[in-house]
């Protein structure tokens, strides 16, 4: 018991900070120009595929430098000539054209890379066990991972608070016009913004690239899950994305230890519906059968009843 | 644009305008699969796999005096999608269709071939399935129309639990499987067929995953490890498969393997690298390995042309059974082809006897199961340029897969 | 004074004869509209396209009951479409063991009330919140139903579905609904019912106050109504079309699967909404229309169709909104004040250019496909008929000449046009016409 409840969490803090290395520039978008991304899973496949590319010319230390810059200069140049021109039409437009970006992206990352996964190894230099827990290794790429997504919210954590251009970007997200006003080129500000959330994907995506499947459909399938992240997390809040990231990495990785149904909580009832109805199928559902969907469970529950989400201070 | 996709914009231009079939004179095979999206790599290779056949069979004179032409449509792995591809393929004078990728399709085709078929006498359209396996397509959907040359499920199970019959060092299996028809089946055969085989070995974990959702196996692995397992059965495919097999690498889990679709695109690029050398299995119709020259010739001559290698050798089982049936009827009619085709038996690409059975149109052939490792001094083919390749590890003829069907077929009268 | 209000007894002009008709005329022209359509297009690839338009248009329709009129956007609309279709395969089925003497026209509105009680459960919950927080509601709730629909294999039938027989039913006028002309016309009649329903509705004061919530709804609150209210029932009236849409599609394709839940479906919906124009009521009409038509033939001629989606989507949201009906209808008062022959210069001007520059696209993206992925096949192509080698420059530098050149004459016709609009726009002010 003490062995699944040790080795659950630590799978679970460990997938925690992954999702939460790949939400992290979506958090500082969505707070920052009260747009949801759709695009930003696209940015982090992007980041993956470039990883995958330069780390076969020059290997993959080079790779985690130069593939982050080339996304985040990807998304400056998104937001200069694309959001900025769709912006004063309003939210949804601006929604809707992040969707239709990810379209796009998707199918020239196909065009160029094609559809099968690629061959993107772990650097030689991580690719040993770090440690053993009941017989169970943990990669050291692994550890890799936890120490980059902890230094990244650290990091901008910092940013935010202490440095200058922090306040600056702060207070853009609530009083942008009153910034604007004290001298501060907030478009400037803005397309920063949306270029380092575009690289902060880019380097999730160098990052988890080798540990996941680097293929074209990466992008849809791990993107609703960081909608969740963020939103349940909270607008404005970096402290809320770690939170929410921990808190469904451990919820699902729980989630899929528990063969319970209801059929087993309720084995004293002589309550026995038939095997081929509805009713049967759902009750003898076990939890982990539907573990990798109670993010979206959550998501709902959050947004009926705090709509701000957790640690959020905005309303969306 | 390749002249392939500008026929097929001729085609669609030409149906839409409501002109009528083409020319009669050749025999027109609609392939009706996933030619853009996700499922597109596999389907790819499918379409060049029956063009390759089509050129064979063309240079041999075709059959019954009309050589065969492949038209292709791409469906997007959609049921829906489908059924209207396969209207288009109707209008274009298509009266065979072929298909495999999707067992969800694989189901709305045959459903809709037995009706139109019932509805619409003098046109009738027959419908090859060569790679959809859930086994309700052979049982309680046969249809008369609807004929499947992929082992499905069930036989795959059969003959890997026969297999597993003599291998005493088995004692406790673990089953993980994708919460799907498929994955539900294949758990279903494997804990009725070792308990009928092998009461003696334990089935230590029965767990279902949803499709294609999961980035993060590790907790399963751990469950996996915690059972004391010792083999795995999984039907995974895709995404699961690679995680799944990248996850049990990265915590060091020693198991062996027995999967359906190791060799699926992109399987044995997953497998090489985690490193489980000769640990992962998959049950198969035949490899490029199997010691057999007249394959092995096909085999180098298709991946000098293709560059990958033959997915479905059962594709060459289905075209040239197809032929056979036709210069046999010596008609084109699928009422006459069908007759003809049930009931066959033909010497397999890879060798060895296989047949066609009449209850329930599904195709009987030797299997193997097969281990990915390095290469062995027999062994000239490796997959996806890893350097690993199949080795066989154990042969069933057609007769130790067979399974019992439930089928109810309506004939026409 | 009109004579109307002098004499009540007398008729206005009006209001006799053809006067009468008048109002209902596009309805009627509409109708025979329909019913000619499968004269004109016979072949079995036609009348499926005009059956899967036909229920498009119902659920695009359905749509912009949300993002057009309540401002809304949903990105999980199809659950209430694939609900309905999942119903309407079961009543059939029932009907058909029970041998009840319903006819198959009426199965649809099995369809409508799934989607209806299914609304009405999910719709306090969704509705809530508008804005960002609605549409990540709605894209939660469509990941759970598409994935509790693979979980649930008794009611869902699994992957693959359940299927009906639409033959099996009691028979009206001795039609049993195989041929699919025949469905054709079952989708054509309910899709005049559905449009004429859903118009109406537009017309009530429910349908203002829908306008007024998306507008400012804080004001509408200070004006007495509960914003919430008001997108709640407007949600539920959303979901009975979407779940009649359904049904029609259960009934074409005689199967109902989980791929009707899928985001691909939500996605095309909102496309098609979007393209057409959600700021119009025949806007969602023609996105589905044109976006039915491009998905299935689109797909025939490029691999990369997909691509061509996006940017055209990319495109509507960046420079037309509006969408295609917005497009149009912006020459509404240039046309009434008869200034449309001084545009018609300008455009033709710039048809060219723009041919130009989409040639020149087209024939980089085509060429980019086939040195990437498609290199294996060679590198030899074939477009509109002439087969040329992509790593060669020549075909490069044409592209990049038409891109250019094309561009920069675009600019040119552009600026010609952008004047001739001011006149227009100039003649219909003076005229009283607002554009």
């Amino acid at each position: 018991m003490a062995e699944l409840i040790l080795i659950s969490t630590l799978n679970g803090v460990l997938y925690g900070l992954l999702l939460f290395l790949m939400a992290s520039g979506l958090t500082l978008i969505f707070s920052m120009m009260g747009v949801l991304n759709f695009a930003h899973a696209s940015f982090y496949m992007l980041g993956a595929f470039l990883g995958f590319q330069i780390s076969r010319w020059a290997g993959f230390w080079v790779a985690l430098i130069v593939a982050p810059v080339l996304v985040g200069l990807v998304g400056a140049l998104v937001e200069r000539f694309g959001l900025r021109n769709v912006h004063r039409h309003g939210h949804v437009a601006e929604l809707l054209f992040t969707f239709g970006l990810a379209f796009v992206i998707e199918e020239l990352v196909q065009i160029v890379w094609g559809k099968s996964p690629v061959d993107f190894r772990t650097p030689t230099l991580l690719d040993f066990p770090a440690f053993t827990v009941f017989a169970t290794n943990y990669p050291a790429y692994k550890l890799f991972m936890l120490v980059i997504s902890v230094a990244i919210f650290v990091g901008l954590f910092l940013m935010l608070t202490r440095t200058r251009i922090g306040l600056i970007v702060q207070a853009a997200l609530t009083h942008p016009h009153m910034v604007a006003h004290l001298g501060h080129n907030v478009p400037l500000v803005f397309m920063s913004v949306f270029g380092v959330g575009a690289a902060l994907a880019g380097i999730a995506g160098v990052i988890a690239g080798p540990a996941l499947v680097t293929q074209s459909s990466m992008a849809a399938l791990l993107g609703p899950i960081l909608f969740v992240v963020v939103v349940v997390g909270g607008l404005g809040s970096l402290q809320g994305a770690l939170f929410a990231s921990l808190l469904i990495g451990l919820l699902q990785t729980f989630a899929i230890s528990i063969n319970l149904s209801l059929s087993d909580l309720f084995v004293g009832s002589g309550f026995t519906p038939e095997p081929n109805t509805l009713l049967g199928d759902l009750w003898r559902v076990s939890v982990a059968q539907i573990a990798p969907i109670l993010p979206y469970v959550l998501l709902i529950l959050i947004l009926v009843f705090k709509p701000t989400g957790l640690f959020g201070n905005r309303e969306t | 644009m390749t002249s392939r996709s500008l026929l097929a914009a001729f085609v669609a231009t030409g149906v839409l305008a409501g002109s009528s079939a083409a020319a009669q004179d050749t025999i027109k095979i609609a392939y009706i699969d996933p030619l853009s999206g996700p499922g597109a790599t596999v389907g790819e290779v499918g379409l060049k796999t029956f063009q390759f056949l089509a050129e064979e069979l063309n240079a041999k004179g075709g059959a019954a005096g009309k050589k065969f032409e492949i038209l292709p449509f791409d469906n997007k792995t959609n049921p829906q999608e489908s059924l209207v591809q396969v209207q288009k393929a109707v209008d274009a004078g298509a009266r065979i269709i072929t298909q495999g990728n999707g067992s969800s399709v694989a189901a709305a085709l045959t459903d809709w071939v037995t009706k139109y078929n019932e509805r619409n006498p003098g046109k009738e359209v027959l419908y090859l399935n060569y790679a959809a396996v859930d086994p309700v397509l052979t049982n309680e959907k046969c249809s008369y129309w609807h004929f499947r040359w992929d082992a499905n499920s069930d036989i795959k199970m059969e003959a890997l639990t026969n297999y597993m019959k003599g291998q005493k060092d088995i004692k406790k299996v673990y089953l993980i499987n994708q919460d799907y028809s498929f994955g539900q089946a294949v758990r279903k055969a494997a804990v009725e067929m070792l308990k009928a085989k092998r009461p003696d070995i334990q089935v230590v974990g029965d767990e279902l995953h949803p499709l294609l959702k999961v980035t993060d196996f590790a907790p399963y692995i751990a469950k996996i490890k915690a059972s004391g397992a010792d083999t795995v059965i999984t039907g995974n495919w895709s995404q699961d498969f690679a995680l799944l097999l990248k996850a049990a690498a990265d915590a060091g889990l020693q198991v062996n393997w027995f999967t359906y679709y190791a060799g699926g695109t992109g399987g044995p690029t997953s497998v090489k690298q985690t490193g489980l050398n000769h640990r992962v299995f998959a049950i198969q119709e035949g490899t490029a390995n199997v010691d057999h020259a007249a394959s092995q010739a096909t085999e180098k001559t298709f991946r000098e042309k293709f560059g990958s290698s033959i997915l479905y050798p059962r594709a060459f089982n289905e075209m040239r059974m197809l032929a056979a049936a036709i210069n046999k009827a010596n008609s084109t009619d699928p009422t006459k082809i069908a007759p003809a085709l049930e009931d066959m038996k033909v010497d397999v690409f890879t060798g060895g006897e296989g047949y066609m059975r009449k209850d329930d149109h599904q195709f009987f052939q030797p299997m193997y199961i097969v281990s990915l490792g390095d290469l062995g001094p027999k062994e000239p083919f490796d997959e996806e340029k890893t350097g690993w390749g199949w080795r066989t590890i154990a042969r069933l003829d057609a007769k130790d897969t067979v399974v019992p069907t439930t089928c109810k077929m309506q004939r026409p009268s | 004074m009109s004579d109307a209000i002098a004499t009540p007894g007398a008729r206005t002009a009006a209001q006799t004869g053809i006067g009468r008709l008048a109002p209902w005329g596009v309805w009627i022209a509409a109708g025979v509209l329909l019913a000619a359509l499968p004269l004109v297009f016979r072949s079995g690839t036609a009348l499926t396209m005009l059956s899967l338009m036909g229920i498009a248009i119902i659920f695009a329709l359905s749509y912009n009951m949300l993002l057009g009129q309540t401002g809304l956007l949903s990105f999980g609309h199809a659950v209430y479409y694939g609900l309905g279709a999942y119903f309407t395969v079961h009543a059939i089925n029932w009907a058909i063991a029970a041998k009840l003497p319903i006819p198959l026209p009426i199965m649809p509105l099995v369809g409508g009330l799934a989607g209806l009680g299914f609304a009405i459960l999910f719709g306090w919950v969704s509705t809530k919140r508008s804005g960002t927080a609605f549409a990540m509601i709605s894209l939660g709730l469509a990941e759970l139903v598409g994935s509790s629909s693979l979980i649930l294999r008794s009611f869902f039938g699994g992957e693959e579905g359940v299927t009906t027989n639409r033959t099996k039913l009691l028979r009206l006028f001795d039609w049993n609904f195989g041929p699919q002309i025949q469905v054709y016309y079952l989708i054509a009649a309910w899709c005049l019912l559905s449009i004429a329903l859903m118009y109406a509705l537009t017309r009530t004061p429910f349908g203002r106050m829908c306008n007024a919530v998306r507008d400012n709804s804080e004001r509408a609150q200070f004006v007495g109504y509960n914003p919430q209210v008001v997108r709640y029932i407007a949600f539920c009236l959303s979901g009975l079309f979407a779940g009649i849409a359904g049904g029609l599609t259960s009934i074409n394709f005689e199967l109902a699967n989980a791929a009707l839940f899928s985001a691909a479906q939500s996605g095309n919906v909102l496309l098609a909404t979007f393209i057409g124009g959600a700021g119009h009521f025949v806007g969602p009409i023609l996105g589905a229309v044109l976006v039915t038509y491009l998905q299935n033939m689109l797909s025939d001629v490029t691999e990369v169709w997909q691509l061509y989606f996006g940017l055209m989507f990319i495109a509507t949201v960046m420079y037309a909104p509006g969408g295609l009906a917005g497009l149009i209808m912006m020459h509404g008062p240039i046309w009434r004040a008869g200034a449309l022959g001084r545009l018609l210069a300008g455009y033709a001007l710039l048809l060219g250019p723009m041919a130009m520059v989409t040639v020149g696209a087209v024939l980089v993206i085509e060429m980019m496909t086939h040195l990437g992925v498609r290199a294996a096949e060679g590198t030899t192509m074939k477009m509109g008929g002439i087969s040329f080698d992509a790593k060669s420059w020549l075909p490069w530098a044409l592209a990049l000449i038409l891109l250019v050149g094309g561009g920069g004459l675009a600019r040119l016709a552009w600026g010609y046009l952008a004047g001739a609009w001011d006149r227009a726009e100039a003649v219909a002010r003076e005229k009283g016409l607002t554009v």
